[in-house]
């Protein structure tokens, strides 16, 4: 049953959606639909586990103090917040007691992670851990400038939840990716070194691609750095693009193929 | 700009600062913007992922039903089924359990696999098959309006996608040995595969440089220039928190550097000592 089923359902389920593909009905449509939206429900499900995961492990570093652990706070603050602002929004322009609100629950989290940590003393970390609560469940009752929003997406208009969204997330993650740009040069440097035919193929192509829009090469070369960069980017690297993409692509039906028929049974794990 | 708004710019720069200082090398500024993007940004898709996905797609079907008769009175009652598989997958954390979340697991591999093989079949190679194998324009073969080599749109192009595609192709198939004829033009599939590498790469690392020179943009337009009053249309709301802000974000890193090189110093000395 622990693994019988499992590969039954797999066969089953994948043969049903092959086929599927190839009946033009109205019932099939539905039926695919239907399990689409199935995997999309368990997909969010399983995000769940990422969470659950992720706060584990950042409350272990935590508990056992290991290096660099209070760095783990910052995780912690910023999913949380993320979590708060989420689901709730003001209702009019004033705030209320909103921040105390989120400053509570985000102190009763980390009063728990403590209670978690140290060895003795637990009764007052615990005891400021509910009294933080309740403060945030006072202000969560009494307060009318904010409420919940679970089943409606106000919470994505929320000022706070779009400006960590604007100010924190997107400047992290540009920066993370220009950051690329100082490594990937350097590992040009190592690459592009013209050592034969193919590693010069390389190095003369990216080059052309890379000074294309150097102004200073205009009154030289005219828009002929330009034309040629299109003609790269538009001719030799669409076919090999479209080798590449063809191979992933057959590469993913023979994986596919290979799940449903139970031969690749990875994803089931031991035991 | 108002000074709330100023903070929250101010914040993004120190991160931005933040971040970029790991070229220096791992440090506590980094360490910071590291741990709060992760934090964040799983709250963000967790955020994105109900509202967008688990709202529409489980919870506005049931809500014709009761929740104190678990939906079941719902007129789409269905639906309770990828929840409760959604939920046999938290049984992963368990030794004894986990093998419940197999069921689940198996049903989205099942039906990933599935949906996979018609659809990749056709977008990933029927399509690419299709766009590769036009009909040949005699008419423009060396370019429209006379001799152009570079013309991306002549039957020259054309021909050259064909056969570098093929080619390319032919380069990956390892069944049989590249000799003889097979193996020239699996040699002409490596040039071109070489040839379009370079132009992704060259046209990846332009990207990434864009996105630095916005980066530096955006510290400067952004972040100084509203620090010190100097934009095109001078802000009246503008005061000496501003700079205040400013200098303090500075002090934080110039003081780091400062340790840093006093560590450095300390450091040779006692090498050379």
């Amino acid at each position: 049953m622990k693994r019988q089923i499992p590969l039954m359902l797999v066969l089953v389920f994948g043969m049903f959606l092959i086929f599927q593909y190839f009946i033009p009905h109205e019932t099939s449509e539905k039926a695919y639909e239907f399990l689409l939206d199935w995997i999309t429900i368990i997909g969010i499900f399983a995000m769940a586990l990422a969470i659950w995961s992720l706060f584990r492990v950042t409350v272990a570093k935590v508990r056992t103090r290991k290096e660099n652990w209070g760095y783990s706070i910052f995780t912690l603050v910023g999913l949380f917040s993320m979590m708060i602002f989420g689901w709730t929004a003001p209702n009019g322009e004033g705030w209320g007691w909103y921040f105390i609100f989120v400053l509570s629950v985000l102190m009763a989290i980390g009063m728990l992670v403590q209670t978690m940590s140290v060895k003795s003393g637990r009764g007052l970390w615990a005891g400021l851990m509910f009294v933080f609560l309740i403060i945030a469940v006072l202000i969560g009752i009494f307060d009318n400038a904010w409420s919940f929003h679970f089943m409606s997406a106000e919470p994505l208009e929320n000022p706070m939840f779009r400006s960590f969204f604007d100010f924190v997330l997107m400047p992290i993650l540009a920066t993370t990716f220009s950051l690329l740009a100082f490594f990937i040069a350097s590992a040009a440097y190592r690459a592009f070194r013209a050592r034969n035919l193919l590693a010069t193929l390389l190095l003369v192509s990216a080059l052309i691609v890379m000074l294309r829009f150097n102004p200073y090469l205009t009154p030289i070369f005219g828009d002929y750095m330009a034309r040629t960069s299109n003609w790269l980017m538009n001719v030799p690297n669409l076919a090999a693009q479209r080798a590449i993409v063809m191979g992933v692509g057959l590469g993913i039906v023979a994986t596919a193929l290979k799940v449903i028929l139970g031969i690749e049974r990875g994803y089931m794990g031991k035991g | 700009m108002d000074f709330g708004t100023f903070l929250w710019t101010s914040l993004a720069a120190f991160l931005t600062l933040g971040t970029f200082s790991f070229l220096y090398k791992d440090n506590p500024f980094y360490k910071i913007a590291e741990h709060l993007v992760t934090g964040v940004a799983t709250g963000y898709f967790l955020i994105i992922l109900w509202h967008n996905g688990l709202v529409p797609n489980l919870f506005q079907r049931l809500e014709d039903g009761n929740w104190y008769l678990l939906w079941l009175d719902s007129s789409r009652p269905l639906y309770l089924i990828p929840a409760i598989l959604g939920v046999m997958m938290w049984t992963r954390f368990s030794k004894t359990w986990s093998w419940v979340s197999r069921w689940p697991m198996a049903l989205y591999i099942g039906i990933s696999a599935g949906v996979a093989v018609p659809v990749e079949m056709s977008a990933r190679v029927n399509k690419q098959l299709y766009a590769t194998m036009v009909a040949i324009d005699w008419n423009n073969f060396f370019g429209h309006g006379g001799f152009n080599l570079l013309d991306t749109t002549s039957g020259l192009s054309q021909v050259l996608i064909f056969v570098g595609a093929m080619s390319a192709l032919i380069y990956f198939f390892f069944s049989k040995a590249h000799t003889g004829v097979f193996g020239g033009v699996a040699t002409f599939g490596i040039w071109v595969l070489m040839i379009g590498f370079g132009a992704s790469f060259g046209f990846t690392v332009m990207a990434r440089i864009s996105l630095f020179i916005n980066r530096l943009q955006f510290i400067d337009d952004n972040w100084v220039q509203n620090a010190f009053n100097t934009v095109r249309e001078p802000n009246p709301n503008w005061s000496g928190w501003f700079q205040a802000v400013f200098w303090v974000i500075m002090v934080l890193f110039i003081g780091y550097a400062v340790k840093e090189f006093v560590d450095y110093r300390k450091r040779v000395r006692s090498q050379t000592a």
